[in-house]
């Protein structure tokens, strides 16, 4: 069984804080990202792209392309393999379009040539035509009747006759009876929100080398959150088997949910087969934004009733979200986390997603819950303004614990929300005094969290050292916390050991590095693999001694006999076995292949003080800080480094970023300098509090921690800057134009 | 028989109940049981079902024992970031 | 295109390479010179990436051209260490976690570098100031702020 009971222990290196192995690879330039690799004869590939919002493709023509001095192919979306799979069509159709362009910067051809600026040429002389369609771009406008509808067909059997066409599912979680509730509130607050779509905004751009030769072998080289995935996408379209694709990741420059699937991959695989030479494709920071995956932008209403001593009766939510041109199932998401963090008797959510002319949504930390814990904790926050509540007292008052009935049915376990209230309540930042204009926000945040397929090889050295093999890319850390849980596991200095993510062929399956599962799933199968290498070292430290096996344990990094034969022989340390390997039957290995569940919960709650300038609407955040379960922090570096970036995230989300389409269905603000992500003279410190309170799940009690810091900010910014200007700001960002508005109304 | 609680979507499918008892084991027999007994459920669990039980969310997992008197809850498949 | 034919100076070594008249410094680095520490995030300034230094003058090396490296002095990550000593920067980010993904580690060290150059004992505002032309996505800045202050007392105290 998967599952894994935790067991209190005393850590020896579990806790600390060593350097990363990657570290003087990536202060020094050497470390390898994806746009960095080259190979012999290599041909550079640029992509089409579509320059309408939706538009039928009547015919493309690549005959003058093609001409051109130094052009060695030309791909279109005809070329892939057609997939049954509905998953697989969507994913394939992202990446190059068949029939319709969808959305602006729908790829729709592609070019492989002996430079960047053949390419780029080649791509000028490829001629498409269009039949431009009507376009829709904004959620509600999508769920109006007589929308434009942007694909066909793709209404699931669980929504209700009726609706418009670009509704493609329907979802509805929760219990209890919520009008009964709503009767027994003295408060009831309804408001509507709207969230924009944002962007991951990893730094790195999509790079890829592509590498098929006649044999039908294929070596693809890309930055990726998993490239076992990529290799099962990539294989499905290219109509190869899995084992003629090696995926090899390279090291990757941020991904936060946005590098989970393939938008040029199959394509340089393409461009490489067609032209018989290696093909490099790397976006421009253009492409990034008008191709790949934002979030999913939002509208949403709630409701939630509440007594005059801060009882919440009952909540409910209508959740309407837009993944883009294509069917997404970040709906479910959110209605079941927009209440978690509540012990509720009635509570429903009613979610839809609907279809729009923007790209197709990819993750993005905690994928659609932000969203809808932002327009419930804004609702919680003014209920607590009208009846005089001190707000963390409310949630504490409500807050979901053992054995409450959440949100979205199970009945939690061991959970971390109580704790972190508290601790937020202590800390000197709640009431420390805030200044004439300045305001004080919180919020709770909840991720589920997952497990998932994992495999990791630990080989023994014969000089006393070890090696890990794992197949998940580090994205924030995990090579230092595997090897810390090894290291713990085995009893060897953490210095001893090398971790690297290997290739596709190297291991089995691995999961996408996704859902805050690696430092859980992976350290999991590490501690299992280090156990089995282990018990493999007693063994040949009982041939030795020719003692029974079971008369051996393992201690401080050593056998030592036990039981009768206690004493008997000095202890054997595994320096000591591992040198007489080849003599005791060989080299010694550990490894361990599971599909790991029990991932356990993660809460958050964020504080945050803001000031906002009434005359230019911009809100200066002056002091933020972080209190989360973590279950155990492996490396508390590392952890503190997962809440700080999604706090800071959330921020950008909060106030400034926003996906602008104009009236044309075209993106406006395609590059950095108009989608502002959050610089450092933005910010202040971020402080962070990191709570243990043990995942029963795993056998050191490690929770994931990546996804849950971008929940909370979102609300806790929007509840301080509302409290700041005495208006409720119910739109996301808060840029300082709505601000202005939103001052504007109120005087 | 185990009790399964359904998400409110899924009512339509499984004759306007929330609550639904199957006889199974494990999480593939459940899986099985709620397909024969209510075909409505059949497209959801194609595109992928997860099952809590006792408050533990099992994305897969078809040979989890399912102790008698546990709790049972069905819920989406998960992805995330 | 007719190509142009650059000397320059790169991390003190002499360098020579052709390249298109439109071609940027930093395409030149990565592309002809192999130097790929420098990294493009954007292409268009905004991200700080491909910090470098020209004649000891902090640039975004992707809105340099290639041909304006002639004769001049060029500082990259690929020098900052001194053979096999880390510069008390490199060991401050190692030591402080003040990196992740680290693809904007090169062009931040380049560019909190050349802040300490002009200005030793930065305040930490000063510090997030200068450093606001380099994005980060995974830290917050908070530890990179951290770092910076931590070599700069060691680089004052040497």
């Amino acid at each position: 069984m998967a599952f894994d009971e935790y067991q209190k222990r005393e850590f020896k290196q579990v806790g600390t804080r060593p350097n990363r192995p990657d570290g003087v690879d990536k202060v020094t330039g050497r470390a390898m990202y994806g746009a960095d690799m080259t190979l012999p004869g290599m041909l550079i590939g640029r992509i089409l792209r579509s320059p309408h919002a939706h538009a039928k493709i009547k015919s493309i023509d690549a005959s003058a392309a093609l001409a051109l001095k130094g052009v060695k192919a030309v791909v279109t979306g005809d070329d892939f393999a057609r997939p049954e799979d509905d998953f697989l069509r969507d994913v394939q159709e992202n990446c190059m379009a068949r029939g319709k362009a969808l959305y602006d910067g729908h790829a729709v051809a592609a070019v492989a040539a002996i430079d960047a600026a053949t390419a780029k040429a080649a791509l000028k002389l490829i001629k498409v035509e269009y039949e431009i369609l009507p376009h829709v771009t904004d959620v509600d406008a999508a769920m109006k009747a007589g929308a434009p509808i942007v694909q066909e067909g793709r209404t699931l059997e669980n929504v209700p006759a009726g609706m418009s066409g670009n509704v493609t599912s329907h979802s509805e979680f929760g219990h209890g009876d919520p009008a009964a509730g709503f009767a027994k509130a003295d408060k009831v607050v309804e408001r509507s929100f709207k969230t924009a779509a944002t962007h991951q905004g990893y730094i790195e751009p999509h790079a890829a080398v592509a590498s098929v030769t006649t044999d039908g072998k294929a070596d693809l080289w890309c930055c990726t959150q998993g490239h076992f995935f990529v290799r099962t996408l990539c294989a499905g379209m290219m109509g190869m088997e899995a084992s003629q694709l090696r995926v090899t990741p390279s090291e990757i420059g941020g991904g936060f949910g946005g590098k989970t699937t393939v938008f040029i991959e199959p394509v340089a695989l393409m461009l490489s087969r067609k032209a018989g030479r290696p093909v490099k494709v790397v976006m421009t920071r253009d492409e990034v934004f008008r191709a790949t995956g934002p979030t999913v932008s939002t509208s949403i209403d709630v409701k939630i009733g509440m007594t005059k001593d801060g009882r919440i009766t009952a909540g409910e939510a209508y959740l309407r979200y837009s993944g883009g041109a294509f069917p997404c199932g970040t709906i479910d998401m959110g209605g079941q986390a927009a209440f978690a963090a509540y012990d509720l008797e009635h509570v429903r959510t009613y979610g839809w997603n609907v279809l729009t002319n923007r790209p197709k949504e990819a993750a993005y930390r905690a994928p659609g819950a932000p969203q809808a814990i932002y327009a419930v904790e804004s609702v919680v926050d003014e209920l607590c303004l009208a009846l005089k509540l001190d707000p963390l007292d409310v949630r504490l008052k409500n807050a979901a614990k053992k054995g409450t009935k959440s949100s979205y049915g199970p009945t939690f376990p061991d959970i971390g929300l109580v704790a972190t209230l508290e601790a937020a309540k202590k800390h000197p930042h709640y009431t420390a005094p805030l200044a004439e204009g300045q305001a004080r926000g919180l919020s709770c945040g909840f991720w589920f969290n997952f497990g998932g397929n994992t495999c990791v090889s630990l080989n023994v050295n014969t000089d006393g050292t070890v090696g890990i093999t794992e197949g998940n890319p580090d994205i924030g850390g995990s090579r230092a916390s595997v090897s810390l849980m090894a290291a713990e596991e085995l009893g060897i200095p953490y210095e001893q050991i090398r971790t690297i993510v290997a290739d596709t062929n190297s291991l089995g399956y691995n999961d996408v590095t996704d859902g805050s599962r690696v430092t859980f799933a992976v350290g999991l199968a590490t501690i299992k693999a280090a156990r089995d290498a282990v018990r493999k070292m007693c063994l040949r430290a009982a041939k030795i001694w020719d003692i029974d096996e079971e008369a051996v344990e393992w201690k401080d990094g050593a056998a030592v006999p036990a039981g009768p034969n206690a004493g008997r022989f000095p202890p054997m340390t595994l320096a000591e076995i591992a040198a007489d390997s080849f003599a005791t039957g060989g080299p010694i290995a550990g490894h361990h292949e599971v599909n790991v569940d029990g991932a356990g919960v993660s809460f958050g709650v964020h504080l945050v003080d803001v000031e906002v300038d009434r005359d230019t609407g911009a809100t200066k955040v002056l002091r933020y800080t972080i209190f989360q379960d973590a279950g155990k922090a492996v490396h508390p570096d590392y952890v503190e480094g997962q809440m700080q970036g999604g706090a800071v995230q959330g921020i950008g989300w909060a106030l400034n970023e926003e996906y602008i389409y104009g009236r044309d269905g075209r993106l406006q603000n395609a590059g950095f300098l108009d989608y502002r992500i959050p610089v450092a003279s933005d910010l202040p410190p971020i402080e962070t509090v990191i709570l243990e309170i043990p995942n029963p799940g795993h056998p050191y009690g490690v929770r994931g921690v990546g996804e849950t810091p971008i929940v909370p900010p979102l609300a806790a910014i929007s509840n301080a800057v509302s409290r700041a200007i005495g208006t409720r700001m119910c739109e996301l960002p808060m840029s300082p134009p709505r601000i202005l508005k939103a001052i504007g109304t109120t005087a | 028989m185990v009790k399964v609680q359904l998400w409110g979507s899924l009512r339509s499918a499984a004759d306007g109940r929330t609550e639904v008892e199957v006889e199974a084991k494990n999480f593939r027999q459940l899986l099985d049981g709620l397909r024969a007994a209510h075909p409505g459920l059949a497209p959801q669990i194609e595109r992928g079902v997860s099952m809590s039980l006792n408050g533990v969310i099992y994305r897969e997992a078809w040979f989890t024992e399912i102790p008698p008197d546990a709790e049972v809850v069905l819920m989406p498949y998960m992805t995330g970031g | 295109m007719k190509k142009l034919h650059v000397s320059t100076t790169v991390n003190g070594d002499p360098a020579e390479f052709v390249c298109t008249p439109d071609e940027s410094l930093l395409d030149a680095l990565r592309n002809r010179l192999g130097l790929t520490g420098a990294k493009e995030g954007c292409g268009t300034g905004d991200c700080g990436a491909c910090s470098v230094t020209v004649n000891g003058r902090l640039v975004c090396s992707c809105l340099v051209l290639a041909a304006e490296a002639e004769g001049a002095e060029i500082a990259t990550i690929e020098g900052m260490a001194e053979q096999d000593r880390l510069h008390p920067l490199q060991r401050a980010f190692i030591d402080h976690a003040a990196l992740q993904c680290g693809v904007c580690t090169p062009g931040i060290l380049v560019a909190a570098k050349s802040l300490l150059a002009k200005n030793p004992e930065p305040t930490d505002e000063e510090v997030r100031y200068w450093l606001a032309g380099n994005l980060c996505r995974c830290t917050g800045y908070d530890k990179i702020i951290r770092a910076v202050q931590s070599a700069a007392a060691e680089m004052r105290g040497a």
